[in-house]
């Protein structure tokens, strides 16, 4: 895995990607000293469990070695230089002050399962093991009285403290009764609200938390909606994607850890270190592409090669998530690695613009990336160049996730 | 104290969804009354409706992330059946081998990771001497699995300092200590331990489906017409990693899950014996894992189909879908009565909960309590899931099934020193629930096996077709059809009308739509609320036998998602049904 981690630093300190992984000295040197500082005030803090990075690697019998390792191919993939590596080591170690609150609304549990089935050898896993998990209803032993107790009892410990982490939609129709939760029967609106209230941030993970998702697909029967519809004045975070990948749920919890504030965002307020590329921009297949070799027919003389799939409906040119990168379950696969498109489940309104098996040019949606994708087919594979393609989607595709740079966020 | 209390579990953890259980406890602490809710929708075949039946699978995946794959293929299937389209040999063994992967990572994760928990008492493990522990793991199994007396001491160790913290996360305010835990500190170490190694071995399993499936949760390589992953299979290397991964979680499967399970037996076989959960005692199977390709309910299947009434294992009625109904006296929709999931209305008529002195919010049981619709088959309510399947496969007289039944009920009189097997009634039981589970488990995980096999000499003779040719705009006019089949936790099906090519209806009736749902139109309870009647509690302030029972069912709660919309009106003229409620 280290080794993967490793390749995966290569790729985001590249140059000529959309994202700006170089601010100059002057900025890297003030973020340094905000760091420093806040990691120092962590550690004065009060430790929400005594359970330590040093135990847990220990346990495991892992070195300090690995752990410096990955520690230095997070840094990368957080796109910070690396002579932050010690930073986000230390982070690592102190990510037992901060505790985390899992809260289920309108959601499949796919993202839970999704951690639980996150990357070995576990060193991520551990993380997430020495972070404070303090309620999550798929895994916890309380039930009914005492699991509602216990959530109280850790909104009262470490107010203004916790991460809020949020799997799947809010319904706001018929009053929010379409979900209710506890024996006085909250809604989960109230619910929400209710936890939220004294959490330092708001992580919303999943496609249905983040854009409203499955429930809010046309004709979003329920009115459901995502955490940043119904919660303001909270820095929130997006992880969307179905699942969200459980590297880009750790690599957000570490910076909040690692800055005490939410990681650089997109306009959809996605983290940029995950959701900065397309999963065009890094494909297995992209030489299939730009050579203009496609799948035609599923199981065909194509498929069996690995040719690109943008015939068959693929939408990795319109999404932006590092699946191509990250891979799933280990890195073991992913859809497109399968055989199957992308299905954009990282962008808002999939559901109803990008999950079927046909190409841009076939549905009456408009691709947002200015409609390149009509050239495919229109103007026939002798006119597809990398470069034409290329230029086209780079110019639209930068501009929106190059909007939120000229507002200054941190 | 002098008469009964009426209390509120909820929420339910540790399953999939949101679940309420009320139960009446009378002065003697026995279950009197129960009453099973779900308590959250999203509307999914509604959002449905209109779209291309091709596209189907993908969202309908989405109803849950357990059993993913599973509404998946059979919202996939259910548009082959209409379409008339067999799939090549190739793709019904990936399909297999996925759903395969499937239940054994479901299963050993819910003994582990979700029920494992009623039985076992991880904080009395403490207590547990490691070389004791390594003897007593021997009573079970000649070759156990990770509990040699080295191996414990580094659990311990790694318990200890965790329970030492202070903050238990999330094992805190559980019920440790409680009288209903029967294991003996060694013995909940053991199961300390597996439950550790099983967090880390799952992910395994959840590779199994990743090779053909790209990804999991949430796959995405099945189509209709057949599977995409073509040159996942024609790698030689895809195979033996598939073969190595399986054959590692096989063998934690028969060292470690088996022997637990066995253990457990033995020691709650007073609750096993006296039929402690055993609920209805009727079960259906719908039928699964086609075996040749001769095609849709033509095919010879693993799991064979078929009612089994009143635990009567002597005679096996077989299954026929026409006599599924649904019901919503008790249910937050208006109909006139039973209706077939085909002719299904939904007019959702939500009537809330009641509030009372006490502050809490209570189910108006009286009336109607639960968004999940009340499935019906003939005229009887039944249950389903892995007990279920084992039953019917023994009624039906499946070699493979009747094999695997009688060798865990063998080990179990063994180990009970009966000098002959357990009675078959035991399994009618919340410990025979779960134990049926397990017995299921180690056949598919042998099953696979033969199935990658099976697959490998396939492709290896030159077979390398994965997908079925149809012309969509000759199929797709005006069609119906319908996927039924088995979910790790009982009978899933989905039932899709198409019309112009587009999805005109569409509605599932899946494993915890049969299992969780409240009383009928005869008054009638549902699985769950049947298998708590009778039960003693302990303590009446800790739910652990009510969650022990419902446990045992594996409830998948997210698939409970009806029609509804914003207003509470019908939403169309169609004809829209339940989900499921996994």
């Amino acid at each position: 895995m280290v080794e993967r981690r490793e390749a995966l630093a290569k790729m985001f300190s590249a140059k000529g990607s959309n994202v700006n992984t170089n601010r100059g000295a002057e900025y890297y040197d003030s973020l340094m000293q905000t760091m420093t500082k806040r990691l120092n005030e962590l550690e004065k803090t009060e430790v929400a469990t005594k359970n330590s990075i040093a135990n847990v690697l220990e346990a495991e019998g892992l070195t300090r070695r690995d752990f410096m390792k990955w520690a230095s191919a997070t840094c990368a993939a957080l796109m910070l230089p690396s002579n932050f590596t010690p930073l986000v080591a230390k982070a690592a170690e102190l990510m037992n002050r901060v505790p985390v609150i899992w809260l289920e609304l309108q959601d499949c549990a796919g993202n839970s399962e999704a951690i639980l089935r996150s990357d070995a050898p576990t060193i991520d896993e551990l993380i997430l093991e020495v972070i404070s998990l303090e309620f999550n209803e798929t895994i916890m032993v309380a039930a009914g009285h005492q699991a509602e107790e216990h959530l109280e009892e850790a909104m009262k410990t470490f107010k203004g403290k916790y991460l809020c982490v949020v799997e799947g939609s809010i319904p706001t129709g018929m009053d929010g009764y379409y979900g209710t939760i506890g024996a006085k029967g909250e809604t989960f609106e109230e619910h929400l609200k209710h936890v939220s209230h004294n959490a330092a941030a708001l992580v919303a993970v999943g496609t249905c938390a983040t854009f409203g998702g499955v429930p809010a697909a046309a004709p979003n029967p329920t009115g459901a909606v995502g955490v940043q519809d119904i919660i303001s004045g909270k820095p929130i975070i997006n992880i969307p994607a179905c699942p969200a990948n459980p590297a880009n749920i750790t690599g957000t919890i570490l910076h909040f850890v690692l800055t005490g504030q939410i990681p650089e965002l997109d306009h959809l307020n996605r983290p940029k270190f995950a959701f900065g590329y397309r999963i065009h921009d890094n494909c297995e297949r992209r030489a299939h592409f730009d050579a203009g070799e496609f799948v035609e027919e599923w199981g065909d003389k194509g498929a069996q090669n690995n040719f690109c799939l943008y015939k068959m409906g693929c939408k990795g040119p319109m999404t932006f998530n590092n699946c191509s990168i990250v891979r799933y379950n280990e890195g073991v696969n992913w859809p497109i690695g399968a055989g199957h498109g992308c299905i954009g489940c990282s962008e808002p309104q999939f559901w109803d613009k990008y999950a079927q098996e046909r190409p841009m040019a076939d549905t009456h949606f408009k691709a947002p990336t200015g409609g390149v994708e009509k050239t495919v087919d229109e103007f026939g594979l002798g006119l597809l160049t990398a470069a034409g393609i290329g230029i086209g989607i780079h110019a639209a595709a930068s501009a929106m996730a190059g909007k939120k740079d000229n507002e200054g966020e941190a | 104290m002098s008469k009964s209390q009426h209390i509120i579990v909820d929420p339910i953890t540790r399953i999939e969804g949101h679940l309420r259980v009320e139960a009446v406890i009378d002065e003697n602490n026995v279950i009197t009354d129960a009453f099973a809710s779900s308590t959250m929708f999203r509307g999914i075949e509604t959002i449905l409706k209109g779209r291309d039946p091709r596209d189907a699978g993908l969202l309908a995946m989405r109803i849950c992330g357990v059993c993913t794959g599973t509404h998946y293929q059979r919202s996939i299937e259910a548009v082959e059946d209409a379409f008339d389209i067999t799939i090549p040999k190739n793709a019904r063994l990936v399909r297999n081998l996925v759903q395969g992967a499937l239940y054994i990572h479901d299963h050993v994760v819910h003994f582990y990771h979700l029920h494992g928990l009623d039985w076992v008492d991880l904080v009395d493990a403490l207590k547990g001497d490691p070389k004791k522990a390594q003897e007593e793991s021997f009573k079970w199994c000649r070759t156990p699995y990770g509990v040699s007396e080295s191996e414990l001491i580094q659990v311990k160790e790694r318990l200890t300092k965790f329970v030492k913290q202070g903050r238990l996360g999330i094992f805190s305010n559980a019920y440790w200590g409680s009288k209903a835990y029967k294991l003996s500190p060694e013995q909940n170490l053991i199961a300390t331990a597996h439950y550790l190694q099983a967090l880390d071995l799952q992910r395994d399993a959840a590779k199994l489906m990743a090779i053909f499936g790209g990804k999991m949760p949430h796959p995405q390589s099945f189509v209709v017409g057949g599977v995409t992953c073509v040159q996942d299979i024609q790698n030689p290397a895809r195979i033996a990693q598939f073969k190595t991964l399986l054959k590692k979680f096989t063998h934690f499967i028969k060292t470690a899950y088996l022997p637990d399970l066995a253990m457990a037996g033995v020691e709650y076989v007073d609750e096993a014996l006296d039929g402690t959960g055993a609920g209805l005692k009727n079960f259906m199977s719908y039928g699964d894992f086609r075996l040749d390709d001769t095609g849709f309910y033509n095919s010879e299947l693993l799991f064979p189909s078929g009612v089994v009434l009143n635990g009567d294992l002597s005679k096996l009625h077989p299954f026929d879908q026409t006599k599924v109904a649904e019901d919503v006296t008790h249910s937050w929709y208006d109909a006139k009565g039973p209706q077939h999931p085909y002719d299904g209305t939904t007019n959702p008529n939500y009537t809330g909960l009641e509030k009372k002195d006490d502050g809490y919010s209570y189910l108006k049981t009286d009336e109607k309590y639960s968004w999940i619709k009340s499935p019906i088959y003939d005229d009887t309510r039944v249950e389903v899931g892995p007990l279920a399947r084992m039953v019917v496969g023994v009624a039906a007289g499946d070699k493979r099934i009747t094999k695997y039944v009688t060798n865990f009920l063998a080990l179990l009189g063994d180990k009970l020193g009966l000098g002959k097997p357990a009675p078959t009634a035991a399994l009618f039981s919340t410990v025979g629930r779960t134990a049926a589970r397990a017995i299921e488990t180690e056949l598919m995980a042998d099953v696979m096996l033969e199935w990658v096999d099976e697959l490998a000499a396939n492709v290896a003779a030159g077979d390398l077709s994965t997908w079925t040719e149809f012309d969509f705009d000759k199929v797709a006019k005006d069609t119906k059809g319908h996927g039924l089949a088995e979910a790790p936790r009982g009978g899933l099906g989905h039932w899709v009308k198409i019309k112009d090519g587009k999805i005109e209806n569409y509605q599932a009736v899946v494993p915890s739509t049969w299992n969780a749902a409240p009383r009928d139109h005869k008054g009638r309870m549902g699985a769950y609320e049947a298998s708590l009647i009778g039960t003693k509690v302990a303590d009446v302030n800790q739910p652990i036998e009510i969650l022990k029972t419902v446990h045992s069912f594996d409830p998948c709660i997210a698939c409970a998602v009806h029609i509804v919309d914003t207003k509470g009106k019908e939403l169309s003229q169609f004809k829209v049904n339940t989900s499921c409620s996994i």
